[in-house]
């Protein structure tokens, strides 16, 4: 059994934080691993993207094929749609709503959503509001994380706790707890609109 | 007892060299090899075993450098980019010249599909040119087991040994069993003068004997475990199972396609090559001639992986001779540039992909750009209001953050080609007539490959104009420590830059009326001139910040 996620956003988003946790959960439970990370020039207000991929057994190539992905997973809504040739037929996508506009020719917001909207499996949310009301500012990134951990049939949302407990444990309690309570609220999220 | 750890391939790189008994790590910073050098400095491990490991200035100071720890009988490791071999190229060939004592590993990290670079050149290629052997792991796994084996097959053949990766090993991660670190080496150093001074009579000998070593470093491929013969198992064809010891590769029906998959190559042939495929996977060099023509035997065709340039592909063409069909990069089979992905493999094996959604419609590219507040941005800003003045200006550029000033709103720059042109270039085009000419070059890349260029231009009295936008860090790898941080002015002196032709601003809005000033004045100024816009890179004061902010 395998799961191919790709993961993705603008740089400074913190993509690569959602694949080490997720990554340290894997590992934790004895699946096999592979995450293809993008460092360098695109870090900077650039679209930025990792493949990751679980699996029970060996994982082959490090990049995920066309068609393949089981899960996009992005902290912004256009940098969603622009991995769509990757995702599997039945794949899902869960995403940030709320546009990062940097570029002067970004698609009209609408039209946009809509697309998304029209994609057979997505759980959209403004991430960014919901972490500023609740207190979380810099926490958005772990409720996309817990709008994703019904997806990922391969951990259990305790695990994934776990994992955030252990990846942010150096920098003191209230930054692990406030990681704790935004997956809890993105999975929330997730567990009701599936409902 | 074997740990697993998830390591990055350029991490596992990093480990492989250490637990190998490493002394010292020679680096300039370059995507995708900086971590190699990033992991090492950050290790406790290497602390405890107090491992060298600052940045140097620059890939050639690196290469000499470690190859005067190799003549010290210590274990060394040089690290960089693919294109840094070409600013390494004279210290490498030679190091195979002179052979090495201490075990010294060079690796090239290449960048095909260019994700942070200016080509996608082969480093392979530089293996072959210098007589030695290569290595390209296919794993992070690979990569850390390679190095214990690199440094022992560069004592053993007393050579350097090339070790190849490519972004997509570099910069992925996977989970690697690591064993029981080496001993260091002791300190001994070489007395053989003969092989060390390259005087004409004893480069002969030298260069004679490193021919004569072919043979063997042939022979160390072919009987290497990172080479390997893979027939899987085939229901139809194959009814026994065996490797190319037994009768399957003698007795092959040669109607099926034979694959070579070199390096990474081999993972994506993995990911989607159908049962039974005879594979050869090749990640030493030399090429095994005798396994490829054993491939070939069974085989009625042969279709060649490989990342990079059709380096193997052309060698396999000419050792099968014409009537052999071999395919890959140069018959379209693959693509002919860019990185490999399992969808052109498996489109060559033809395995049917492809998406399942097309591209979306509501879509723009969405390219880096320079950081808000960055220092950079202020000088495009004063140089473009300033350079519209002058007609027939033109700005070279250079490689860091700076060469995004190409890009949309400043679109500044006319050239940007390797490290330290700027100047150089500026130069030049000042010698044609171009007037005004103007160098913009960052602090890092001026201390790599910029001083040498402005020697010439003030010893010429070249009419230019250089900007040295002056961050105080390698922003374009990560922030990385610059080697002339706070020595600029200094350093400009002493190649005989004039005092009143020197300046040091800080760039930022309020003192543009300054800056624009000061450059109108130093392009009227027929000479060299140099401008040194000084401000801390952003991403790296915010780093400091919040470090600080912490403790």
């Amino acid at each position: 059994m395998k799961i191919d996620i790709k993961l993705s956003g603008v740089g400074g988003q913190g993509i690569l934080s959602i694949a080490t946790v997720i990554g340290e959960a894997a590992t934790a439970a004895g699946l096999q691993l592979k995450q293809a990370e993008v460092h360098g020039m695109s870090q900077r207000g650039g679209d930025v993207q990792s493949d990751l991929r679980l699996s029970t057994d060996t994982i082959s190539s490090d990049l995920i094929p066309l068609g393949q992905a089981d899960l996009i997973i992005s902290m912004e809504p256009m940098e969603a749609l622009r991995y769509l040739p990757y995702l599997a037929p039945a794949g899902a996508v869960v995403t940030a709503s709320r546009p990062f506009v940097n570029i002067p020719n970004y698609p009209e917001e609408a039209a946009l959503l809509a697309e998304l909207d029209a994609l057979p499996h997505v759980v959209r949310l403004d991430i960014d509001t919901l972490a500023r009301e609740k207190g979380l500012p810099k926490s958005a990134n772990m409720i996309l994380l817990g709008m994703a951990a019904p997806s990922l049939p391969l951990l259990q949302p305790a695990q994934l706790r776990d994992a955030i407990a252990r990846v942010f444990a150096r920098k003191g309690d209230a930054v692990v707890n406030a990681n704790l309570e935004a997956f809890d609220l993105g999975f929330e999220h997730a567990k009701s609109v599936s409902q | 007892m074997s740990e697993k750890r998830l390591l990055l391939g350029d991490e596992a790189v990093a480990l492989g060299a250490l637990y190998a008994g490493l002394s010292g790590v020679y680096a300039y910073p370059g995507t995708p090899s900086t971590e190699i050098t990033e992991y090492i400095q950050q290790s406790p491990f290497a602390r405890e075993r107090g491992v060298r490991s600052r940045w140097c200035t620059n890939e050639k100071t690196a290469m000499e450098a470690a190859l005067g720890m190799s003549y010290a009988g210590k274990r060394a490791l040089v690290c960089m980019k693919h294109v840094g071999m070409n600013v390494c190229a004279d210290a490498f060939v030679n190091a195979a010249v002179t052979g090495v004592k201490g075990g010294l590993v060079v690796l090239a990290a290449d960048d095909p599909s260019m994700h942070s670079s200016q080509n996608e050149q082969d480093s392979r290629f530089y293996g072959k040119f210098a007589l030695v052997p290569v290595l390209e792991p296919s794993s992070q796994q690979e990569a850390y087991d390679m190095m214990a084996d690199a440094f022992a097959l560069s004592e053993s053949l007393k050579l350097p040994v090339l070790m190849r990766l490519v972004t997509r090993l570099a910069h992925s991660r996977a989970a690697v069993a690591v064993g029981e670190p080496l001993a260091q080496n002791a300190l001994d150093p070489d007395s053989e003068r003969s092989h060390w001074v390259l005087l004409p009579g004893n480069a002969k000998r030298q260069y004679a004997s490193l021919v004569a070593k072919q043979p063997e470093i042939a022979a160390m491929a072919e009987k290497s475990g990172f080479n390997r013969m893979e027939i899987r198992r085939s229901s139809r064809r194959m009814t026994e199972e065996g490797g190319h010891e037994g009768g399957v590769m003698s007795g092959g029906d040669r109607t099926s396609l034979g694959i070579i998959a070199c390096g990474i190559a081999y993972n994506y042939v993995r990911e989607s090559a159908p049962q039974g495929l005879p594979l050869l996977k090749l990640s030493q060099y030399p090429l095994p001639a005798k396994q490829i023509r054993e491939l070939a035997a069974h085989c009625s065709r042969i279709l060649v992986v490989e990342d990079g340039q059709p380096f193997v592909e052309e060698q396999v063409r000419a050792l099968l001779g014409a009537d052999y069909p071999v395919c890959g990069r140069l018959t379209g089979d693959l693509p002919r540039t860019g990185e490999l992905t399992p969808d052109c493999v498996a489109a060559a094996l033809g395995v049917p992909c492809g998406p399942a959604f097309a591209p979306a419609r509501n879509l723009a590219p969405r390219p880096p750009q320079l950081c808000q507040g960055c220092g950079h941005r202020d000088v495009y800003t004063a140089l473009n209001q300033v350079a519209a003045e002058y007609p027939d200006a033109r700005i070279f550029g250079d490689i860091g953050c700076y060469t995004l000033g190409a890009l949309p709103p400043f679109r500044a720059i006319d050239s940007c080609v390797d490290m330290g042109a700027s100047i150089t270039m500026a130069k030049g085009a000042a010698d044609a007539g171009v007037y005004p000419a103007i160098a913009v070059i960052g602090d890092s890349t001026f201390t790599h490959s910029g001083m040498t260029g402005l020697l010439d231009a003030v010893n010429d009295g070249s009419d230019i104009t250089v900007i040295i936008s002056d961050n105080l860090t390698t922003a374009m790898t990560g922030g990385q420590d610059s080697a002339g941080t706070h020595k600029f002015e200094a350093i400009c002196l002493a190649l005989g830059v004039e005092r009143e032709h020197l300046h040091v601003v800080v760039p930022l809005p309020a003192n543009m009326p300054e800056i624009t000033r000061i450059l109108r004045e130093e392009i009227n100024y027929h000479g060299v001139s140099v401008i040194i816009p000084q401000r801390e890179c952003m991403q790296t004061l915010g780093r400091k910040l919040r470090q600080k902010k912490q403790q």
